[in-house]
């Protein structure tokens, strides 16, 4: 039995995955669906039901039971067909995907089947099956079936002519020949039935009586097809009849150019640009042992014209390669303008359910952010936004007594700031109450009660985990989503959040995030015996380390950076490896924060894809991944900003228990 | 020894057709089962074989089941070969037109294994 249920999964992707084109191609063409799309599309959820209760499936049958409805109703004139039906649709549609690789999994789905009955109420039409013709003998009607009767009596409606088409071809090779046959005469209107025959056809052959709906003069078709028509009904609406001086051109014509699409734009899925970028490093790494093989001939052999050569070409594969990515790059990007006005939608929405009326300030909307970025982010994003309404922004009373605008507002800006996207997020509400975190932190035993922690490192503590000042679960922001969920969310993308608030005035929200992940610079480092590499978006300068300017502050070891303290991470510590002795100290800054690194060697700079470790290393801290560097060599690539946080943390822990 | 009964079944779903197919070949080894994806299959088949029952879906692309029966039912050599429909209960309105050209029984879908095993007996023994 297995091996059938493999039988029936497949099938059922397969009739989902032309369900699917069927509903683009009828979205595509809402004005004039064509109808046998609506019925192929009927057919496969038909089908889908059918096997379903086969293989004992209830739930898949039920659901597509109810869906089938709904195309039965369309295909049969009873409902119209729009965006919101196609939607829908293509909602339910990833439902059964979902469904059909685990069937038994899914055993409520009453909610599903109330959605689906209530969208059908909900889109019902007035207009139901058209009145009978009585011009179409019974002959006729009675092989047809409901659906094909249904089709007939609509275009006796709309005026068409019903043409019946006798051939005969013999037995052999009939399929062939009826198939291009009824491929040429479907350019002409509809083709409603297919009727095999046997009625006065010589031994060996096959009769077929076609039906055909159109709109066309008889000649016409019967000159394209070279077989004779007889009209079973007449229409009123013939297309030449208008104007008989020109004939058939312009009608052409206009078809041809209307169904021309009105833009250039494709729709791309993401994993393909990617899979692009993947390759695209690939090349990359490549170019780069061109390079190691020319330095190395140069060794060898000295300067050659040949050597020349490879030298030129490899500058231009350089070049195009940057230009390649580039490209690419720009195909991923998309400006932060998408993310504002979902944003927007659900500011307003919750300002209308906390009753606490907001006006939106938007910004920088042009400015440009990796799709995938974005897409990572957005939740994030949302949840900020809940927060200030729910925390941040006052009650209209409570504005109105500390003389503030009825109306609240939340101002979203974006703009570029070197390899990064600033977003900053600000509402007029009444800052964040530091002395309540405070005290909600000694009560969750995330600081001793005598530690006296300053501002920022306050406000620092609302993105620890299980840090949350409302005591009751609240409607909007109190989801079990807390601020740490954000930082995560940030830092996933390498990217993180600061925030500025002043008690009654206003709280923002500074968001960092790169511009794009895919191809990055990157300082390939020694840090003991191991070779790393560091991306070069947040390092800002490095020196050579002088022993004379490291100092301790506190019990933590800073470095005399032109006078500041910058405080210090010795990577050697960090990961334990041993080291033969450090010899630069690399400055990495993200937002206001900067950080001394102290690392042994630098061997070169190189371009690097960072590939995900995977599920197995999920838990270790501070990389970001790996990357394939030089002759096929995998190392590790630190995350600088991961790095950063942690040290933070742990330095500001022990100065509050120190204090 | 007994006689060779040869069935055609006419059905677009390729799981349905080897559902239906291994129930029939439950009945025993005098049983051998054709398949046929679509009428325009089936009108191949049709004519390379003597067979003693077609099994037929309605709602099928192009050729559906009622212009099947109806070409069977008109075609001399095929008068009196029996038809069963075997579809769902939405078609029911179909049904009565499949029967109404002279199919000699139905079943809905979802079936089980015994209605297509009993049917096709009955029919058999007509």
């Amino acid at each position: 039995m297995s091996s059938k249920k493999e039988e029936f999964v497949s099938e059922a992707e397969e009739i989902l995955n032309s369900a699917q084109e069927f509903l683009l191609n009828l979205q595509e063409n809402l004005e004039d669906p064509p109808p046998d799309d609506i019925n192929a599309l009927f057919r496969c959820f038909h089908t889908l039901k059918g096997i379903s209760g086969l293989f004992g499936y209830d739930s898949l049958q039920k659901l597509s039971h109810t869906l089938e409805n709904i195309l039965d109703d369309i295909r049969l004139g009873k409902q119209p067909l729009n965006e919101a039906t196609i939607a829908f649709l293509f909602k339910y549609g990833d439902i059964l995907r979902k469904m059909i690789s685990n069937p038994e999994k899914y055993e409520d789905i009453s909610d599903m089947l109330e959605e689906i009955e209530e969208f059908r109420k909900g889109s019902e039409d007035a207009g139901t099956a058209a009145p009978g013709e009585e011009t179409i003998s019974d002959e006729i009607l009675r092989v047809l079936s409901e659906y094909e009767e249904h089709r007939l009596r609509e275009n006796i409606k709309k005026g068409k002519t019903i043409f019946s088409i006798k051939t005969t071809y013999p037995l052999a090779d009939f399929d062939t020949e009826l198939r291009s046959l009824t491929e040429r005469i479907k350019k002409f209107g509809e083709l409603i039935s297919t009727l095999p025959t046997s009625e006065d056809i010589p031994e060996g052959h096959i009769g077929f009586n076609l039906l055909l709906a159109t709109s066309r003069p008889q000649n016409e078709i019967e000159k394209e097809i070279n077989t004779p028509l007889s009209v079973i009904h007449k229409g009123h609406r013939e297309a030449s009849r208008k104007k008989p001086a020109q004939p058939q051109k312009p009608a052409t014509q206009a078809m041809e150019t209307s169904l021309r699409s009105a833009t250039t734009t494709v729709r791309v899925d993401i994993e393909k640009i990617d899979s692009i970028l993947s390759s695209l490093g690939e090349l990359s790494l490549i170019k780069g042992a061109i390079n190691r093989i020319e330095s190395e001939l140069i060794d060898y052999f000295g300067h050659s014209s040949l050597i020349f050569d490879i030298h030129r070409i490899n500058q231009t594969l350089s070049r195009r390669l940057l230009e390649l990515q580039s490209l690419v790059l720009e195909i991923r990007m998309v400006p932060i303008g998408q993310i504002f006005s979902r944003l927007g939608q659900i500011i307003r929405r919750y300002s209308r359910e906390t009753d606490k009326p907001v006006q939106i300030h938007v910004y920088g909307e042009e400015t440009e952010i990796d799709k995938f970025i974005a897409e990572e982010v957005v939740d994030a994003l949302m949840h900020i936004v809940r927060n200030s309404i729910d925390h941040g922004i006052e009650s209209r009373q409570e504005r109105l007594n500390a003389g503030k605008p009825e109306v609240a507002s939340i101002t979203l800006k974006a703009y570029q700031k070197g390899n990064h996207v600033i977003i900053e997020i600000t509402d007029d509400g009444k800052g964040i109450d530091t002395e309540r975190i405070r005290k909600k932190a000694i009560e969750k035993g995330l600081i001793s009660e005598d530690a006296r922690p300053d501002r920022s490192e306050l406000i620092d503590l609302i993105f620890q985990p299980g840090f949350s000042t409302k005591d009751s679960v609240s409607e909007i922001s109190g989801r079990g989503v807390g601020m740490d969920v954000v930082r995560d969310r940030l830092s996933s993308v390498g990217g993180f959040v600061e925030v500025r608030t002043e008690p009654g005035k206003f709280t923002t929200f500074f968001l960092t995030l790169p511009i794009t992940l895919a191809i990055i610079k990157a300082l390939i480092i020694k840090v003991g015996e191991y070779t790393m590499a560091l991306p070069m978006t947040s390092i800002s300068e490095i020196v050579l380390i002088d022993r004379d300017s490291v100092q301790s502050i506190e019990g933590n070891p800073v470095y005399n950076l032109r006078d500041e303290p910058l405080p210090l991470i010795n990577l050697n510590r960090y990961f334990e490896t041993s080291s033969k002795g450090s010899s630069y100290v690399v400055v990495a800054g993200i937002g206001s924060k900067r950080i001394g690194l102290v690392i042994d060697d630098i061997l070169r700079s190189e371009d690097i894809v960072i590939k995900s470790l995977g599920s197995y290393l999920e838990g270790i801290k501070g990389f970001a991944g790996a990357a394939e560097i030089g002759k096929h060599d995998v190392v590790l690539v630190i995350d600088i900003e991961s790095i950063i946080e942690e040290t933070m943390r742990k330095q500001t822990r022990i100065g509050y228990t120190n204090v | 020894m007994t006689e060779n009964i040869k069935i055609l079944i006419v059905e677009d779903s390729q799981s349905t057709r080897s559902m239906i197919r291994s129930i029939i070949e439950d009945m025993g080894e005098e049983y051998t089962v054709y398949e046929a994806e679509n009428g325009y299959e089936a009108l191949k088949i049709l004519p390379t074989e003597d067979f003693n029952i077609v099994v037929t879906d309605i709602n099928m692309p192009d050729i559906n089941g009622l212009e099947l029966i109806n070409f069977l039912r008109t075609t001399p050599r095929y008068k009196d070969t029996p038809v069963i429909i075997v579809s769902t209960e939405r078609t029911e309105k179909d049904i009565q037109r499949g029967l109404a050209l002279g199919a000699e029984a139905y079943i809905t879908k979802p079936f089980k294994p015994e209605e297509i095993q009993e049917t096709i007996n009955r029919v058999l023994q007509r």
